[in-house]
């Protein structure tokens, strides 16, 4: 019996900046470990927004791909939301991130709108926060990952964070906060890529991307051990 | 200060730190503070002036093939070949190849200049020509994004006085807003036919989901030197209205255009002057630069050594070997020179090993790596972090086979060094 999980990556074209597919290609292979069948579906500006999608998942992107790809979000805010709404779960990193709260506010003083999906809004910085980082989340444990970001974000009453910086700077360097949440939106800073070292951030979004679709989660037994490993190696380097 | 006097301070500080066993920086940074202008003045005196190679990928053995083929036109070169291509390093460079009267008996300088100190360097000592090779992300979190590293290559065109020759194919580089931004020095192209340029994807295509298209037509294309086609050791490439043939000791599909660039800019150097057989000859007896592509022989078999350090070198690397027969190890490191964020590893499709596996993992972040192959379904014999133990157990693992190991920069240097102490090595053969 074929189950299906529809996967839609936002913009692979212009916000895929350093290891993005990894997080798209991880989704997919434990859906397919777990007994699912991963479509990938692709969407990038102008195109005809696809029906039926049970994950979304975004990355990060230059000044200029950013440029290219805020007008179209807008556009495609009011459908991001009522999904969100929905229960749909979505992974946002870096880029997409910052674009999935209020606005961003750059260094040369220009506002980049965002959707305000996330209860978040960013200024752009002078100095880059660049370094391994490890975090930790209240479900699912340490969070390990690279982070490099020069806007620092804040985050709104209405978001939660999404984690809690162990080693590392995280939103803004400030707060001890990392990401933000909200619904099933998840929203990080967290490069590396994110979801191989985090196999269980990557089956939270899977388990809540395949109940909202088939009423049940059957999880697979995955091996994790090499996981595991580059998890401890990674807390251990220098930042 | 007079040139003979920094020139005999700095050797007197280059024979001890040489004497305790210490590298080139040391010297090169005690010249930098002590004399600031010494490198801009030294070099000055050079009858052709400086070459400056920078970009992404390709610049230590783009260099190397420059230097090969200006000497076979007559040429007496400096060259920072010991691929410390920061300032200090040329510095360096410089006080092992001057006269004790700070004299120095060359021609002109071709020198390898990392992307950031290039920019530096350029204010100090204006090159008379630039070769500009591509623009691919690598270090990002050195550089942060490669818009960033285009607006550093572009600088050091501006600062050529002569001419400045760039890769068409690369979107960057070629586009005509990089071309409008340089004024004075002559512009020049080099890059693929349409027919190969698949064979060569950009950042962009990387990226973009474009790989294996072939490239738009170029928006700069002047006084052209292209890579029409290439099968086996053999190339051509055409230039000023002929095509020629070419004979090529290098492997690796990106070290076919690599030599496409160094003739593109000795063409540039020469002029009318240009000697061809004796370029095409010298050519075809390139070896490749330490570490890169180099074949040695190990217990009576060959081990291809293939340093990767950015996801479109590692792809192109898998690309251009093919996996049959020849046993495969990866050694990744995250030392500063090999980038520490491992994100660049999830950029590469590892599928291409496959059917033959990887027989063993090493490195800092073998961990990453194993994961990484596991998410490809690429079967991992071993996975040893330890450079020494890991190529122990390769080479025990895979007596009497063939061997290939992709490392970072930093894992290579392990390996090398091993190899050597080990007395494995039994020669270089390419």
């Amino acid at each position: 019996m074929s189950r299906p999980v529809r996967i839609l990556q936002l913009y692979p074209r212009d916000m895929n900046i350093y290891g993005d597919w990894g997080n798209t290609l991880v989704l997919k292979q434990r859906l397919t470990w777990h007994g699912y069948d991963p479509q990938i579906l692709d969407y990038n500006p102008g195109d005809a927004f696809p029906d039926d999608v049970d994950l979304i998942v975004g990355g990060g992107g230059q000044d200029s791909g950013q440029g290219v790809i805020v007008d179209d979000l807008q556009g495609l805010g009011p459908r991001l939301h009522s999904l969100a709404g929905n229960g749909v779960p979505m992974l946002v990193v870096c880029g997409l991130y910052q674009l999935f709260g209020h606005h961003f506010d750059t260094v040369d003083g220009r506002r980049l709108p965002g959707i305000g999906l996330l209860d978040v809004h960013t200024v752009g910085g002078t100095t880059r926060l660049i370094g391994n980082i490890t975090t930790r989340h209240p479900d699912v444990g340490d969070l390990v990952g690279y982070e490099n970001h020069s806007g620092k974000t804040y985050l709104g009453a209405g978001a939660q964070p999404l984690a809690t910086v162990v080693q590392g700077a995280g939103n803004n360097g400030e707060d001890g906060t990392e990401g933000a949440q909200h619904h099933h939106v998840l929203g990080t800073y967290l490069h590396g890529s994110v979801l191989p070292k985090n196999p269980r951030l990557a089956d939270l979004l899977l388990e809540q991307a395949v109940r909202n679709r088939y009423g049940e989660f059957a999880p697979g037994a995955i091996d994790d051990r090499y996981a595991d490993q580059a998890r401890r190696v990674a807390m251990t380097r220098p930042r | 200060m007079p040139i003979p006097l920094t020139t005999a301070l700095g050797k007197v500080v280059r024979r001890a730190a040489l004497a305790r066993g210490g590298g080139s920086a040391f010297p090169g940074l005690f010249v930098e503070r002590l004399d600031p202008s010494y490198v801009r003045r030294v070099l000055a005196t050079l009858p052709r002036g400086v070459v400056v190679v920078s970009g992404t990928n390709g610049k230590t053995t783009t260099t190397k093939i420059v230097v090969d083929l200006l000497e076979s036109q007559g040429l007496r070169v400096f060259t920072n070949r010991t691929g410390s291509n920061f300032v200090r390093g040329v510095a360096a460079a410089l006080l092992g190849a001057v006269d004790l009267r700070g004299h120095l008996p060359a021609d002109i300088a071709v020198l390898e200049l990392d992307e950031a100190h290039a920019v530096h360097f350029v204010k100090e000592v204006a090159p008379r020509y630039s070769l500009l090779l591509n623009v691919m992300r690598d270090q990002l979190d050195r550089f942060g994004e490669i818009d960033h590293t285009a607006r550093m290559l572009q600088s050091i065109a501006r600062a050529t006085t002569d001419a400045v020759v760039v890769n068409r194919d690369d979107p960057r580089l070629g586009a005509q807003a990089f071309a409008e931004g340089i004024v004075g020095p002559a512009l020049r192209s080099y890059g693929t036919s349409i027919e190969v340029s698949a064979r060569f994807p950009s950042d962009d295509n990387l990226y973009g989901g474009s790989e294996g298209a072939p490239h738009p037509a170029p928006a700069v294309y002047v006084d052209d030197t292209q890579l029409d086609s290439f099968e086996g050791d053999r190339a051509q490439i055409s230039y000023a209205g002929g095509a020629h043939s070419a004979r090529l000791m290098l492997t690796g599909v990106y070290n076919v255009l690599n030599a496409t660039a160094a003739i593109a800019l000795t063409r540039a150097v020469l002029g009318d002057d240009l000697r061809e057989p004796q370029m095409l000859e010298a050519l075809s007896k390139v070896r490749p630069a330490f570490g890169r592509g180099e074949t040695l022989q190990i217990d009576g078999q060959t081990c291809a050594m293939v340093l990767v350090k950015n996801p479109a070198g590692f792809r192109l690397a898998l690309s251009s070997y093919d996996p049959a027969d020849t046993a495969t190890m990866i050694a990744i490191n995250d030392n500063y020179a090999d980038g520490r964020d491992m994100s660049w590893l999830w950029d590469v499709d590892f599928g291409s090993l496959r059917a033959g596996g990887v027989t063993t993992v090493g490195g800092v972040r073998a961990y990453d790596m194993a994961l990484r192959l596991q998410y490809d379904d690429v079967p991992v014999g071993g996975v040893t972090p330890d450079p020494e133990r890991a190529l122990e157990e390769f080479l025990g693992a895979t007596t009497g086979q063939d061997k290939r190991i992709y490392c970072t920069y930093t894992a290579m240097l392990a390996i090398r060094k091993v190899l050597g102490t080990k007395g494995a090595l039994d020669k270089v053969i390419a």
